[in-house]
């Protein structure tokens, strides 16, 4: 009888833990969570240079080139971006900086360009706030660290998307981020938003939000706001990295152009003619 | 051997009943944050973790410091350590129950944390350290409760349970390995990527892990009537000192690297530590008292090992002090200075400051409160069961 | 039988809280069913039978999430001529603009709490703080 017993538990323990861990052990056998891990890891390629640099990869790979200088001495249409995509997605504002939500934010060139610091920068750098945004990196680390894929890309696009649905609040991507492109909910967002855009949700508090190039106007044929912001002064350039004929191509290939941070192998999306 | 826990003298009682003090503040501190936000601490866009994640950094290392007793007594059959290694197990149980509710205590959602099981995410090293954390943890449930009951019958522990106790031994390297990883992945934190970031964290768990059992063992020789040994004390303060110096040596190492390679990103934390960091002409030093005290207090808690070894004195109270000296070295360094010191400097090269706020560190210490709580019920029934046996 | 005083009031008690529900239920009014109403502007067609959305909106939702987060397909679903775009706020609400009925007289009635509206408005609460030009 006791025998049997033992049995039992040993049998319904074994079994339990088997239904707990199913799920886990299924998935990861599956072939999306392999998928997922082998673009996120880093492409050897034989020929990449010191900023890993290689062949640009197949595929839509949205970018943007921000053309400085249209903006110079214009302060106005850096902060007309800023509204519009801040109008666009519900961004909440805080009078707190430690408690702040930015997609698209401006700052200085040291602050912006670190690695370009010097002692005597050129007047243009000294004078001017900078636009800053999320870089949609071919090599996301934000991605290669979320522990739920609640941060991903969009093989479509090339868009490192945000899924608020599923994002835990450990902020191990804002870790990741080398940029400073995101933020976290550390409040409830929606008193603090001053007016709704009923087309689009606000986010929850505890979750880690930033910019997603605008997806939810890309599908409706629109630029993203910020693009469109500036629009009139030509500003910023968007458009698909990978295609040459693209208008994005021309001026990345008439131009001097810089990223921030190249040097750690993220490979940005987004450009700067300064 | 549960009821265990339930007899005691009225000392027990008080002690237990102080904890809980804690632990109340500490749910009611716990209460506020869960409903008006991840905002009452003091961390924020610039600087998004804290003192949880440093807590939980600095306890895997408590933790996986159990393996300096572990591995003695049965790779090296080191006998004296017998009746220590049941305290080392259940140290890694307590510690780790402390990590898993220091990470709820950080996520921003935490009803959603089983996403990390229904989702799992193999390139994440978040994922990896949940899985070697639990195996950890079931690990030492499983050798320490089948060895105490063994013990208690006064038979032989079963065959089978060996293979969980040398499984554990690698898992406890793992566990503050993976933790390393946590931060040494991430580019453009200068700080923390560093491939001796692992080695300072299993060097700095080695001695603060033996640290803490010591001063248990010192305590329970006067409230419980348990002694260790003395030649078990002795080794392991050999073990700690050899550790400690290890990690003061990896320290000395990065700031080597940092300020002969006079790279910026390398030397800015540990300026911030140790000497205060200069911007815009604003002074940032807030952690400087912090980390000179864990340098004093960790070559004088050596130095006063190196004392009595030398000389052959064996005082309890001389050691009970080197060994707190070396502990709260080792928690000043890793956790407080390693998460803060590496944050200081934002990805957009802002400096940003952290001071913990009140709900925060109350939610904090209703954690550690929790985990001696458990630390203290588990050594009672260890040692009552030891107490059992010789009667 | 021992402690005969304590075991059966004990038990009395226990069988008391464990029927409780159904002592509640008894004694107490407030639960009727919801009454289905159309949506305020008449309209009449959805993306699928009345009995379909109502057993399965919940997936069809999650689906629509999926295809558009996660695989940027926001291609809009055409249903007999008329085109929805994925998403709760964009098409669910455009015709149910009045969510206290539509959602949560049936959620609140089987006890149910979605987290939708966390972060989705309801056409109420996007009215609440308008653009004012």
């Amino acid at each position: 009888m006791d025998k049997q017993r033992r049995k039992f538990l040993k049998v319904a323990g074994a079994t339990a833990l088997a239904g707990i861990s199913a799920p886990a052990v299924v998935k990861l056998t599956a072939s999306d969570a392999l998928a997922s891990s082998e673009h996120a890891a880093p492409a050897a390629d034989a020929h990449e240079g010191a900023n890993g640099h290689g062949d640009a990869p197949k595929g839509i790979r949205l970018g943007l080139v921000i053309d400085m200088r249209k903006l110079y001495g214009k302060p106005e249409l850096l902060d007309k971006a800023v509204a519009a995509c801040n109008k666009a997605h519900n961004i909440p504002h805080f009078d707190n900086k430690k408690d702040e939500i930015k997609w698209i934010w401006k700052a200085p060139f040291e602050n912006v360009f670190p690695e370009h610091s010097q002692y005597h920068p050129a007047d243009t750098a000294k004078d001017n706030d900078f636009l800053v945004l999320c870089n949609h990196c071919d090599e996301p680390p934000c991605v290669r660290v979320c522990p739920t894929k609640a941060t991903f890309k969009i093989e479509a696009n090339g868009i490192i998307a945000m899924d608020y649905h599923r994002c835990i609040g450990c902020r191990f991507c804002m870790m990741g981020c080398p940029y400073g492109a995101r933020s976290f909910n550390w409040f409830d967002p929606r008193p603090h938003v001053k007016e709704f855009n009923p087309e689009f949700p606000t986010r929850m508090r505890g979750v880690v939000e930033k910019c997603n190039f605008c997806g939810e106007r890309l599908a409706k044929g629109l630029e993203p706001a910020c693009v469109e912001a500036v629009k009139e002064d030509e500003a910023i350039t968007f458009g698909d990295l990978n295609d040459p004929e693209s208008e994005i191509r021309k001026v990345l290939a008439e131009n001097t152009t810089i990223q921030r941070k190249p040097s750690l192998g993220t490979k940005p999306s987004v450009f700067y003619i300064v | 051997m549960i009821e265990k826990v339930l007899k005691g003298n009225s000392k027990y009682w008080m002690w237990l009943a102080f904890l809980s003090a804690f632990i109340a503040v500490g749910a009611i501190c716990y209460l506020r944050q869960f409903i008006i936000g991840m905002g009452l601490t003091g961390m924020g866009r610039d600087l998004s973790w804290g003192l949880y994640i440093s807590q939980f950094t600095f306890l895997v290392g408590v933790a996986a410091g159990g393996l300096m007793l572990v591995l003695p007594y049965y790779i090296h059959n080191y006998k004296v350590f017998g009746r220590l290694t049941i305290l080392g197990e259940f140290l890694a149980i307590a510690a780790i129950i402390m990590c898993l509710m220091f990470i709820m205590a950080d996520i921003g959602q935490p009803l959603r944390g089983l996403n990390m099981m229904l989702h799992p995410t193999p390139n994440s090293m978040l994922f990896w350290d949940m899985m070697v954390l639990l195996g950890y943890l079931g690990l030492n449930i499983i050798c320490a409760w089948v060895i105490l009951t063994a013990e208690r019958k006064q038979v032989k522990p079963p065959k089978w349970v060996y293979i969980f106790v040398y499984a554990s031994i690698p898992f406890a390297v793992s566990i503050h390995t993976v933790t390393a990883m946590l931060y040494c992945g991430l580019p453009g934190r200068h700080f923390w990527l560093s491939a001796i970031t692992a080695p300072r964290f299993l060097a700095s768990a080695f001695a603060a892990g033996p640290a803490l059992i010591i001063i248990a063992c010192l305590i329970m020789k006067r409230v419980a009537n348990f002694d260790a040994g003395k030649e078990a004390i002795k080794k392991l303060t050999t073990i700690i000192m050899y550790a400690a110096l290890v990690n003061a040596f990896f320290v000395g190492l990065e700031f080597f690297v940092g300020f002969y390679s006079n790279v910026p990103g390398h030397k800015h934390a540990l300026q911030y530590l140790f000497f205060g960091l200069e911007h815009h002409g604003i002074l940032y030093n807030n952690l400087v008292p912090f980390m000179w005290t864990s340098v004093f207090l960790c070559f004088g808690g050596l130095a006063l090992f190196a004392y009595m070894k030398i000389t052959k004195v064996y005082n309890e109270l001389l050691i009970g002090i080197g060994c707190a000296g070396i502990f709260i070295a080792l928690w000043l360094d890793k956790g407080l200075g390693f998460v803060m010191g590496g944050l200081v400097v934002s990805p957009l090269d802002e400096i940003v400051e952290y001071v913990p706020t009140a709900n925060e560190i109350g939610i904090t210490l209703g954690i550690w409160a929790t985990g001696i709580l458990l630390v203290t019920l588990l050594f009672k029934i260890a040692v009552d069961v030891e107490h059992e046996v010789e009667a | 039988m021992y402690n005969k005083g304590t075991i059966i009031p004990g038990l009395a008690i226990f069988v008391l809280i464990v029927t409780s529900p159904l002592w509640l239920n008894a004694f107490m009014t407030g639960s009727t069913v919801p009454k289905v109403e159309l949506p305020p502007g008449g309209e009449t067609k959805c993306i699928a039978s009345a009995t379909v959305m109502r057993s399965s909106h919940m997936q069809i939702l999650n689906e629509w999430r999926d295809d558009v987060l996660r695989d940027a397909n926001r291609i809009a679903v055409t249903v007999d001529g008329k085109e929805y775009r994925k998403g709760l706020q964009m098409a669910c609400m455009e015709c149910h603009t009045n969510k206290e009925k539509f959602c949560d007289a049936c959620h609140e009635y089987v006890s149910v709490k979605p987290y939708c509206w966390d972060c989705h408005l309801s056409p109420t609460l996007a009215a609440t703080k308008k653009e004012t030009l």
